[in-house]
């Protein structure tokens, strides 16, 4: 007999390719959106299934609080111009298009194919040594300390994507409905929940699936949907405060990777006894650093320039 | 039929009717529809991840379903601010297709 | 098994009928208007239900605070997003369905 659990994952995978295949052929901008929505959702729990709950706990957080919101706003900036239906290509474009997806189709599954299925991988290591890394969650400690460098550029990223968005312009004042009484109270009733949470992942990322990207992502949440109800930032927050928050998460990372070093010790080899409170205090300035650059991605462009300060700041 | 089974039955069950509610989405008309047809998918996603939780023995699941529950209100919340706005031209336009 | 594990299965399976109806009744209700209620009525109670269900078999303080703040958000999030849709609906001038 099947069981129930392998009928489950037929019926998952299933579902992403139809809804992929839905998404990508929806002549309707907002039915692909919404599709899309969906199938983020779906992807969280094919994660599940895949056993790797860090993994569907960010993705929960990143599809259902940012990315949704995301790319709605964009469509709704888009407006109806962009809604048109694409001319279809010539019939022999379109058959070279679907035969060079196709090789690359084939490929791509050749390559699956011939890898070994029982493969080890790096596991057996990084459990041997779990007791040098000074957190319990595997995740965590490879990411924080076995394979740091990586996370530490991953920063780097983050901080150069929101370079880039705000060398394009300043953020848009968006139009829209002024929020009423119960979008307000919804608002007032989540974002108390949302540091909260954000603070609970952050702290179980040591022990359980969790910490600074899923805690950051929560919390970018929150600075989305107030974002999104109409609530004004504190213009004396858009400074160098917000400059400062957003540099954090990189410069004290990139701080401690080269304070550490000294002796044999190379970068961001941390000094035995100190890895959990290191790890603590990188993991604390990073959730925030990450929620501010995801809201700050999200509202999409530069704070624009106080109107009461002057364009160049006389007062200075 | 151990009890994990149970829960993994109901849980394709829950996935089920989520199949079934995406045809709302396809057929629309309204794009308020297809976005029902999103909320409804956060609820049973929930429910699907606490009953996943219990059944693969891992309470990491309700933490992803405790974010899922956080966080289901703000795609709509997207939606009525930014675009479903006032009437709409396009609407017309995507109940025909 | 226990009896608490017996009394939450059955509250887990008088779920699955409000699940059931809350995806039929999205998919045959006529308008917007009337698919609101097959969306947030049926499918929360279903998920109350569930909840319920996993609160009265988990026997540890933290789970069941865990599983009612989970009830609770969605429900919050469940009633929010349909009166703001609707909300929008109205505005936009659409007319309710009525029997013909």
């Amino acid at each position: 007999m099947i069981s129930a659990l392998s009928l489950f994952d037929l019926v998952l995978i299933i579902l992403l390719l139809w809804l992929a295949w839905h998404l990508l052929s929806a002549r309707d901008l907002f039915r692909a959106t919404v599709l899309f929505i969906t199938y983020g959702l779906l992807m969280s729990l094919a994660w599940v299934r895949l056993k790797a709950p860090d993994v569907a706990l960010a993705e929960a957080a990143i599809g259902a609080g940012i990315t949704g919101a995301l790319v709605l706003v964009a469509l709704g900036r888009f407006g109806e111009a962009e809604s048109d239906e694409a001319e279809p290509g010539s019939l022999w474009l379109r058959g070279l298009v679907a035969s060079a997806a196709l090789g690359l189709f084939a490929l791509l599954g050749w390559a699956v194919w011939s890898l070994p299925t029982e493969m080890a991988g790096l596991k057996a290591q990084v459990f041997e040594r779990m007791g040098e890394s000074g957190v319990e969650n595997p995740v965590t400690g490879v990411l924080l300390n076995f394979r740091a460098w990586d996370t530490l550029l991953e920063m780097a990223v983050l901080f150069l994507a929101v370079l880039g968005a705000w060398s394009l312009g300043e953020a848009e004042e968006p139009s829209m409905p002024a929020p009423g009484e119960s979008l307000l109270a919804l608002v007032r009733l989540l974002i108390p929940l949302i540091v909260l949470v954000s603070g609970y992942l952050l702290w179980l990322g040591e022990t359980a699936p969790g910490g600074a990207f899923q805690g950051g992502a929560v919390l970018a949440s929150g600075f989305v949907l107030l974002l999104l109800a109409g609530v004004r930032p504190i213009p004396s927050l858009m400074g160098w405060p917000l400059r400062a928050a957003l540099g954090s998460g990189f410069a004290l990372f990139l701080v401690v990777a080269v304070a550490v070093t000294g002796g044999s010790r190379m970068l961001l080899e941390y000094p035995p006894g100190w890895e959990k409170g290191l790890i603590l205090l990188i993991e604390g300035v990073l959730t925030l650093a990450i929620a501010v650059t995801l809201g700050v991605l999200f509202a999409g462009g530069r704070p624009p320039a106080s109107p009461g300060a002057g364009k160049r700041g006389e007062k200075r | 039929m151990t009890m994990s089974e149970f829960y993994f039955g109901y849980a394709l069950f829950l996935l089920l009717t989520v199949a079934i509610s995406l045809i709302r989405v396809l057929r629309g008309p309204t794009s308020g529809d297809r976005m029902l047809s999103a909320q409804l998918f956060g609820t049973s996603g929930v429910g699907i991840l606490l009953l996943l939780g219990r059944g693969m023995e891992m309470p990491a699941l309700w933490d992803v379903a405790l974010v899922f529950a956080l966080l289901a209100a703000v795609a709509a919340v997207a939606f009525v601010q930014r675009v479903w706005k006032s009437g709409e031209q396009k609407e017309a336009k995507s109940d025909a297709s | 098994m226990p009896l608490n594990e017996w009394i939450g299965l059955l509250f887990i399976l008088a779920a699955a009928p409000f699940f059931l109806a809350g995806s039929v009744g999205l998919l045959r209700f006529p308008d917007l208007y009337c698919r609101l209620h097959a969306l947030t009525k049926a499918d929360n109670i279903g998920l109350g239900l569930l909840i319920l269900g996993l609160m009265i078999q988990s026997l540890s303080l933290a789970d069941f605070l865990k599983l009612l703040l989970i009830w609770l958000l969605v429900l919050l999030a469940g009633s929010t997003a349909a009166h703001l849709v609707a909300r929008s609906a109205l505005r936009q001038g659409r007319k309710p369905w009525e029997r013909r």
